[in-house]
């Protein structure tokens, strides 16, 4: 199949699951929504203590993606298989991992990108400064990309399954370690004036790592589930 | 040319069906019959790839499926139980969604004139969810149409359609025969279909 099709219908995936997300709002909102509530809470639990709140900002905001992120992954796959898409994308003539990568591209675009765009203003009640700020936007737009690449794997892994969502959170947090780490790390490095590009380099690296692996193994992963 | 031969189903301790052999050419509808749980679905799969046999192998054109993979499924039209039609798109846009997906882009003038050629007309911009069972069948049955396959797998096609309907799939699915097209189906119902195409298939 010719370059220019395979990217074509690349995008047709990423705008067909758009187009599902918004017939159907309450979904994407929720994550967003729990994103939020869950960075406000610690602020007003904490009280105003500025030096306190500047430390553990980078932290909270990262877990609370993580989290989001979690929520957010049994809706990538569950309601195609559940009516017979995902059988039919597995019999495309376009290659299933064309497919997939649309998916998870949607899935960022959806739950990543306004986590992201929204760390900002939520930063601002930790009393992080500007440039730390901005740091923490890169590393996010670094790092959620690699949550939806992992969390993928997860998903496919326990399509079908009873308890799915449990067994999600157990096999994919586990993995979301070393980004939290050098996530929350970059952050941490340019409030103690020493730079954030080594973490950021870091992160990146993982992204390049889980955009080759990620979409083949959850390519296995579906064509096992759907056996 | 689809041939099968030495097939053999397990599910779970049980063997389904064994050292089944078939083959299928250009303008031929290989009709499954058998009793429920005879193992017609999970041979419908293995046909489409989605399932592998125990034992024995599926030929395309005389080279096995797994080795063709994307090439075979460039030929293939697999319509199973679940219709995958997403509630919330209209009848337009699942049926120009579907054909996308399985790789064969169609316009809008396409799409609108197969639905309507389904006995659609009218319903095209209403969201799937407003529906009823046979309406959305049809839907799903538009990528007949839409999407230029030779080997068509269709897993019981006629459930909730009326007869009218059952008439139309019946004439759609003689005219992909007589242009050398081929089909699998299952039904439990009568298709009518041209005479002299039509083979039978028994699981026991």
């Amino acid at each position: 199949m010719a370059e220019t099709s395979l990217l074509s219908a690349l995008g047709a995936v990423i705008r067909r699951d758009l187009l599902l997300a918004m017939r159907r709002k309450s979904d994407v909102l929720t994550t967003l929504f729990f994103f939020v509530i869950v960075v406000s809470l610690f602020p007003l639990g904490i009280g105003p203590e500025m030096a306190m709140l500047r430390q553990i900002a980078p932290g909270v905001l990262w877990v609370a993606a993580l989290l989001a992120t979690m929520l957010s992954l049994n809706r990538l796959f569950a309601a195609d298989h559940a009516d017979g898409t995902l059988e039919q994308m597995a019999l495309s003539a376009v290659p299933l991992g064309v497919l997939v990568t649309g998916k998870v591209v949607a899935h960022w675009l959806l739950s990543g990108l306004p986590l992201a765009l929204l760390a900002p203003v939520l930063g601002l009640q930790f009393d992080l400064a500007a440039g730390s700020l901005g740091v923490m936007v890169v590393a996010l737009l670094i790092g959620t990309p690699v949550l939806s690449l992992i969390g993928a794997i997860g998903a496919a892994l326990t399509l079908g399954v009873r308890g799915g969502g449990v067994l999600v959170s157990l096999l994919v947090l586990p993995l979301y370690v070393p980004v939290l780490i050098f996530g929350a790390g970059a952050v941490e490095a340019d409030l103690g004036g020493l730079g954030a590009t080594a973490h950021l380099s870091l992160l990146a690296a993982f992204l390049a790592l889980a955009a080759f692996f990620g979409p083949w193994a959850t390519t296995v992963a579906l064509r096992i589930a759907l056996e | 040319m689809l041939e099968a031969s030495n097939l053999e189903c397990v599910r779970g301790e049980k063997s389904l069906f064994r050292g089944l052999s078939f083959r299928l050419d250009p303008g031929a509808c290989l009709m499954v019959q058998g009793a429920n749980g005879s193992g017609k679905t999970s041979l419908l799969r293995m046909i489409c790839g989605l399932a592998q046999p125990e034992q024995g192998d599926i030929r395309w054109n005389g080279e096995p499926i797994r080795k063709l993979a994307e090439d075979y499924r460039g030929e293939l039209l697999y319509c199973g139980h679940a219709g995958a039609v997403k509630d919330d798109l209209t009848a337009l846009e699942n049926a120009r969604i579907s054909a996308t997906l399985a790789g064969t882009p169609v316009d809008v003038e396409a799409a609108r004139l197969a639905l309507r050629q389904l006995g659609l007309k009218g319903r095209e911009d209403l969201p799937a969810r407003v529906l009823s069972a046979g309406q959305k069948r049809r839907v799903a049955l538009t990528r007949l149409l839409l999407e230029k396959r030779k080997l068509w797998v269709l897993d019981e096609p006629l459930t909730a359609l009326d007869k009218t309907a059952v008439a139309n799939l019946g004439g759609v699915i003689d005219a992909h025969l007589a242009s050398g097209g081929m089909a699998v189906l299952t039904s439990h119902q009568d298709l009518p279909l041209a005479a002299g195409r039509v083979e039978q298939l028994r699981l026991d």
